[in-house]
């Protein structure tokens, strides 16, 4: 592997691993485990952690995806290997 | 215009355009009838993808079960979108890049060995048939309560018109037919639920009506459901989690890898002509989704609270939810509920026989709510709702106008046929593509490979229609353990093959086979071999959920836990791939130089 493909691939995880956290956080996290204590906190009619589960982290999946493609489109005409 | 002539407009409407878009799109080259020609912008691909995606679970089901889960029921919204998120990063891009018709073509080519890529058309084979299993459910449903037939009926009409609506174009057809089949289903999910939401909050939009106040009260309608629901002995909306906190984590999970290892929702990326498009389509296709997915939980909510004020007045009114006068009487119940009671999807009995009807939860744990109903001679429950009927008869509960209630129709129907296509579209390029011309005739020509794909949706939709008749849970039950097939045998394989370039045939393949075995081994325990009723085996591995109590329908993220260890285990031991293999990873991994889908081996 060469060093080009070899920095594009490092950067490449270490995107992933960024958005795959805050994906962890916001449904399993926000969403699951701390929802009881999230639940104290009002949004509107809405207790907090019940929200991140019925509505919260769809949002914030969309956000992460497009956030991903606009990154990785970066990352890929930084090491030229974009598409043509 | 009475009701019936209504629906029979609607439907009617939608069958002849969805046919009419086919007979427009009909394939022309094989390329076309399996990848559609790899020529889809990214929206419209997204909207596809989003018709494909939402099926009658979603449509019918999801909304009922999260009406009856409350909180819990999230691990369905999270589990079923959050997938994207892994499909988009871990998946589609490398998939389309490496530019070929069919997940099992991939897992063949990349673990070098035809035994690997058979193994995984078992695994597809698997999960889409089990997954049509509760499309087939939901088609009758939808069709017995529409036609005024029953269940059965509604099923071999199902049928009938999934197999002559499948084979017409390929996935060119389906793709711009999805595209029609999303704007009717989505309008049919929306228009009802901003009604409602108006009705009960004066805010025009469901996702803000969920969080907003009932109108004429200073009480919000989560506040207010609460109450209404333990009151009547169920547990609380907003903090019922599904089994335990455990069991809602692994089942989120599993929903996620699952929808990530679907094979008829990857093939959707193959039909994209770049991979910066795979990458942003599956962007689109989320945002279509959360359209439904987070109108979804008003529904539930406001349906809940609906039905509950339609057989207690009390409910709005406010005052004793167990007084004598509260509970409507039977013979002024609506038509409605007379209606869905002929499906036998809605039952009454009653059992105090004081010609009115108590809907509460008699097996509830809640001393209060035990004490009230003894004290007021209530003698046990009198109206059962199955769950998979509370989205179709909702704008009912609600009194909406006639034509509301025909759009509904035509959504519920065309969310059941979008996917039930593009699941027999997986099926039938796995059997045709990947077995017949992979394996068994190589020199197979074009025209008998489409012949023989053909065959094999057929043989699919009567084994679908006969499981469908004998389904072994709710629509959205089945669907789940779908996801358990995916989640533990293809997601890992694909994921490995892409991310860890020294995995070899012998770990992929020991891996899905430990993966799909733990969760074959684990739901059948529960629901019978092969969902045949009478040979479940429950008792031999220690009662039902023993592990960790796990739902057999949660399993999936155990067993794709158990495919990643065996996998690496096996490699360990085993001789490293050879380095051309170790050179199309490489390859795969950058987006430069990708081509159009081809099939060729």
């Amino acid at each position: 592997m060469d060093d080009v493909s070899k920095g594009y691939w490092s950067a490449t995880l270490g995107l992933l691993g960024k958005i795959l956290a805050i994906w962890f956080l916001v449904s399993f996290g926000a969403g699951i485990l701390f929802a009881d204590a999230l639940n104290g906190i009002k949004l509107g009619g809405y207790p907090l952690g019940f929200w991140f589960a019925h509505q919260g982290s769809i949002y914030v999946f969309i956000a992460l995806i497009f956030y991903y493609a606009k990154a990785m489109g970066d990352i890929d005409r930084r090491f030229d290997v974009h598409e043509d | 215009m009475d009701l019936q002539t209504t629906i029979y407009l609607f439907v009617g409407a939608s069958f002849a355009l969805y046919i009419g878009i086919a007979i427009w799109a009909r394939a022309g080259s094989t390329s076309e009838f399996y990848a559609a020609g790899g020529s889809v912008p990214p929206v419209m691909n997204g909207m596809a993808t989003a018709a494909d995606w939402m099926s009658a679970a979603s449509f019918i089901s999801m909304a009922g079960l999260i009406a009856n889960m409350g909180y819990g029921g999230g691990l369905f919204l999270m589990g079923w979108t959050g997938g994207y998120v892994l499909l988009a990063m871990l998946l589609a891009p490398y998939l389309r890049k490496f530019g070929k018709f069919t997940v099992p073509q991939f897992i063949g080519d990349r673990f070098y060995s035809k035994s690997a890529s058979t193994i995984a058309v078992v695994c597809l084979l698997t999960a889409s048939l089990t997954y049509i299993i509760g499309q087939m459910t939901g088609v009758g449903v939808a069709f017995s309560r529409f036609l005024g037939v029953s269940s059965e009926t509604g099923i071999y009409i199902g049928m009938a018109i999934v197999f002559a609506y499948a084979v017409f174009g390929g996935m060119k057809g389906i793709t711009y037919t999805q595209v029609a089949q999303y704007c009717v289903l989505i309008a049919a999910y929306i228009v009802p639920a901003i009604f409602i939401s108006l009705n009960l909050t004066g805010n025009p939009i469901p996702q803000l009506g969920l969080g907003g106040t009932m109108t004429g009260t200073d009480m919000s309608l989560l506040a207010k459901l609460d109450q209404v629901v333990v009151d009547l002995g169920f547990g609380k909306y907003t903090t019922t989690t599904a089994g335990s906190t455990l069991n809602m984590f692994v089942y989120t999970m599993s929903l996620m890898i699952g929808t990530a290892g679907l094979p008829h929702v990857i093939m959707r990326f193959f039909t994209v002509p770049t991979v910066a498009a795979a990458r942003s389509s599956a962007g689109w296709a989320l945002v279509f989704i959360a359209l439904l997915y987070t109108t979804a939980p008003a529904v539930a909510a406001m349906a809940k609270l609906n039905l509950h004020a339609t057989v207690n007045t009390a409910v709005i009114k406010g005052g004793d939810l167990y007084a004598p006068e509260a509970s409507i009487k039977a013979d002024e119940r609506p038509d409605w509920m007379k209606r869905w009671e002929k499906t036998g999807l809605l039952k009454f009995e009653d059992k105090n026989g004081d010609g009115r009807i108590q809907y509460y939860n008699d097996k509830t744990k809640n001393a209060d709510a035990k004490g009230k109903a003894e004290a007021a001679g209530w003698k046990g429950n009198e109206l059962t709702v199955n769950a998979d009927i509370i989205v179709l008869a909702n704008p009912e509960i609600a009194l909406l106008p006639n034509w509301v209630i025909a759009l509904v129709a035509a959504g519920g129907l065309a969310a059941a046929l979008s996917t039930a296509a593009g699941l027999l579209m997986a099926i039938s390029a796995a059997v045709s593509h990947d077995l017949v011309k992979g394996v068994f005739a190589p020199n197979i020509s074009e025209k008998n490979e489409l012949l023989a794909g053909k065959i094999s949706m057929a043989v699919a939709v009567i084994v679908a229609g006969y499981l469908g008749l004998n389904p072994p849970g709710f629509a959205a039950g089945t669907v789940a353990l779908a996801f358990g097939i995916a989640a533990s045998s293809l997601f890992p394989a694909i994921m490995m093959g892409i991310f860890s370039k020294k995995m070899n045939k012998e770990g992929a393949m020991a891996g899905m086979l430990a993966g799909l075995f733990v969760t074959l081994f684990y739901v059948f325990a529960h629901k019978g071999i092969f969902f045949i009723k009478g040979t479940d085996f429950v008792e031999m591995i220690g009662g039902a959920n023993s592990f960790f109590g796990i739902t057999p329908e949660a399993f999936g993220a155990i067993g794709a836990l158990v495919n990643f260890i065996v996998a690496f285990a096996v490699d360990k031991v085993t001789k490293e791939p050879p380095e051309h293999i170790q050179h199309m990873v490489e390859s795969v991994r950058i987006p430069r130089g990708s081509k159009l889908v081809d099939g060729a081996h």
